[in-house]
């Protein structure tokens, strides 16, 4: 008798890349949320949150980009979708470290350009991570 | 300890020239140019590159002489002239703002590399020149202060500004060494101490002591809770130690000083950064009493800067301008009356130390400048006194923080990149020249204001 052994597609990225590509969500959420309430409170400590929150997010969407890019250049793994959802990965990356300079300029001027950029962030993170796990990734032989 | 003598045998900077052009003359005098605010997305940065002095020394006009009359300090920021022609110098470091943002950590680091990496001896080094030839020996006066920064005479009392006091010691003419721990007159405001420096000098019947505590942030970044008592003079009984405030608004007074024949105090300021490179003006002002000079909510009288939540148009609109533009970024941190003993040209006017700016692609500062004084006002554009601190290529071997003048006939700069304290001395008897008259036609000056 003998065994078949073929490609089979997963609908799930790598647990591991999921944990970072889920992950910088709520890091993005908070840093809007936080930054919203600065501009209604003037108070600076919101500010200061927005700032950390927004690193953390661009630190988990950095290693589930890394992941991403290295799927992009393994013919085994890449699959037609695999192409928008890396963009989409990299246009919320890219988004949020403009935010992250944007929240180093000191007081109120992080304001307002601050607030709108989290929220784009939030949205392209959102994005990001639906064409990634809607994407079939190539599981290997089972 | 290293004693070495650096005679400055040519001068860069004529007498005559008026400051290098990297700051326009639009951007000193009584009325700047104040360009739109800009707030890139990164703010420029060009940070010193620390080197040795070498065989180096700096810069001064023609028929001056300078002299490292010490080396090997830790972190000398001022220092005083005693009666007795002894020199006493503050060294210390402080400052303990905790890093709030990501941009704090980074921009640290950074910052960090344009500054000396010795630790601060938090003491006072006396200075003697027993010999009266111009060679200085070192003794320690005194230990265990808390970056001390202001220091003032007055009679047998001798004031210092520590970063969170100041405190009084006895003083004997001719005393190398003080006779036992301070006592404290004043607490001062140093929670955060972002602006650690605590600029002081006494007012001229000895009753007063007036303190410069700067602001806690750049612009408010630190939140309006930590700047209660900051950004202010003090005037403190000496006797009494009760503090009030002088005049507020002021960013960082990082060095004060009484004028002569009047009695008035005069500061440098330095204002804030990350609106561009030429904004705002850090300024030389006779300081008003009960004036407000506009930090946070304003700069130079009422240009409203909207960095600041909540706003404060009631504030803007009492907020006076300053006296004398030195141009942004340049790091003000000394500041003294000559006298004539320093020779026709530089008479009559003040010296002031520029540590040099980190916020200018095009640096600025990292020298020493007389703005020329004419009936008690500043009279015309900065003239360059000491330069060579920083090559063009951003080699940087010493930046200059106090300057005093020694009525004998001396500037004494300390520079706490290298370690020195710098004396400069007419090499020949005082001339009569007026070589800056030429350029006191160059900026107009404002009518001194009735006091």
């Amino acid at each position: 008798m003998t065994s078949i052994r073929e490609p089979r597609y997963g609908l799930c990225v790598h647990p591991v890349q999921a944990i970072f590509l889920a992950g910088m969500l709520p890091l993005f959420i908070g840093a809007a949320v936080a930054d919203a309430a600065y501009a209604k409170s003037f108070d600076i400590q919101w500010n200061n949150f927005a700032s950390w929150l927004l690193v953390g997010g661009l630190l988990f969407g950095g290693i589930a980009l890394v992941f991403a890019i290295i799927d992009l250049f393994r013919a085994s793994q890449r699959t037609r979708r695999t192409l928008p959802y890396v963009l989409a990965l990299l246009a919320a990356w890219i988004a949020g470290i403009f935010n992250a300079l944007i929240h180093a300029r000191d007081a109120w001027a992080s304001m307002p350009a601050g607030l709108v950029l989290s929220i784009i962030v939030v949205v392209l993170s959102c994005a990001a991570i639906w064409l990634g796990f809607r994407t079939p990734h190539i599981r290997g032989a089972v | 300890m290293r004693h070495i003598r650096l005679i400055a045998a040519v001068s860069l900077t004529a007498v005559t020239g008026v400051s290098a052009g990297q700051t326009g003359p639009s951007q000193v005098g009584p009325s700047p140019d104040l360009p739109t605010p800009k707030t890139g997305l990164l703010p420029e940065m060009v940070i010193a590159k620390p080197a040795e002095w070498g065989d180096k020394a700096p810069t001064v006009p023609d028929g001056y002489t300078i002299t490292a009359i010490a080396t090997g300090l830790k972190i000398p920021r001022q220092t005083l002239v005693l009666p007795n022609g002894d020199i006493l110098v503050a060294e210390g470091k402080g400052g303990n703002a905790p890093r709030l943002k990501p941009k704090d950590v980074i921009a640290g680091m950074i910052k960090a590399k344009g500054t000396s990496p010795v630790k601060g001896g938090n003491r006072l080094t006396l200075l003697r020149d027993a010999e009266g030839d111009g060679t200085y020996e070192a003794s320690t006066f005194a230990e265990n202060l808390n970056a001390p920064y202001g220091l003032a005479l007055v009679g047998d009392d001798l004031y210092v500004a520590n970063q969170d006091a100041v405190v009084r010691f006895d003083y004997q003419p001719g005393q190398t060494k003080a006779g036992g721990p301070p006592e404290t007159v004043a607490p001062l405001p140093s929670e955060v101490n972002h602006h650690w420096t605590k600029a002081m000098t006494a007012s001229a019947d000895g009753q007063y002591l007036y303190v410069g505590i700067g602001s806690n942030s750049n612009i408010t970044e630190r939140g309006m809770a930590v700047e209660a008592d900051r950004a202010r003079i003090w005037r403190i009984n000496a006797r009494t130690g009760e503090s009030r405030a002088y005049a507020t608004g002021l960013r960082n007074p990082t060095a004060l000083t009484i004028q002569p024949d009047t009695g008035q105090l005069w500061a440098v300021v330095n204002e804030r950064d990350e609106l561009g490179p030429d904004l705002v003006p850090d300024y030389l002002t006779a300081v008003q009493e009960g004036a407000f000079y506009g930090w946070p909510y304003s700069y130079w009288g009422q240009n409203i800067d909207d960095r600041v939540r909540p706003q404060d148009p009631k504030k803007v609109a009492a907020a006076i301008k300053p006296d004398y533009s030195l141009g942004a970024h340049v790091a003000a941190l000394g500041v003294d009356f000559s006298t004539e003993t320093m020779g026709g040209a530089f008479a009559n006017g003040v010296f002031v130390g520029e540590h040099g700016s980190w916020n200018r692609s095009d640096p600025v500062g990292y020298k020493v400048v007389f703005v020329p004084f004419r009936d008690g006002r500043p009279s015309g554009p900065p003239v360059d006194f000491v330069g060579g601190f920083r090559d063009s290529d951003g080699t940087t071997r010493g930046r200059p923080v106090g300057v005093t003048v020694d009525p004998k006939g001396a500037l004494i700069v300390a520079d706490d990149l290298s370690n020195t304290i710098w004396r400069i001395t007419p090499t020949r008897p005082a001339q009569t020249k007026q070589p800056v008259a030429a350029a006191q036609d160059a900026v107009a000056v404002q009518p001194a204001p009735a006091r």
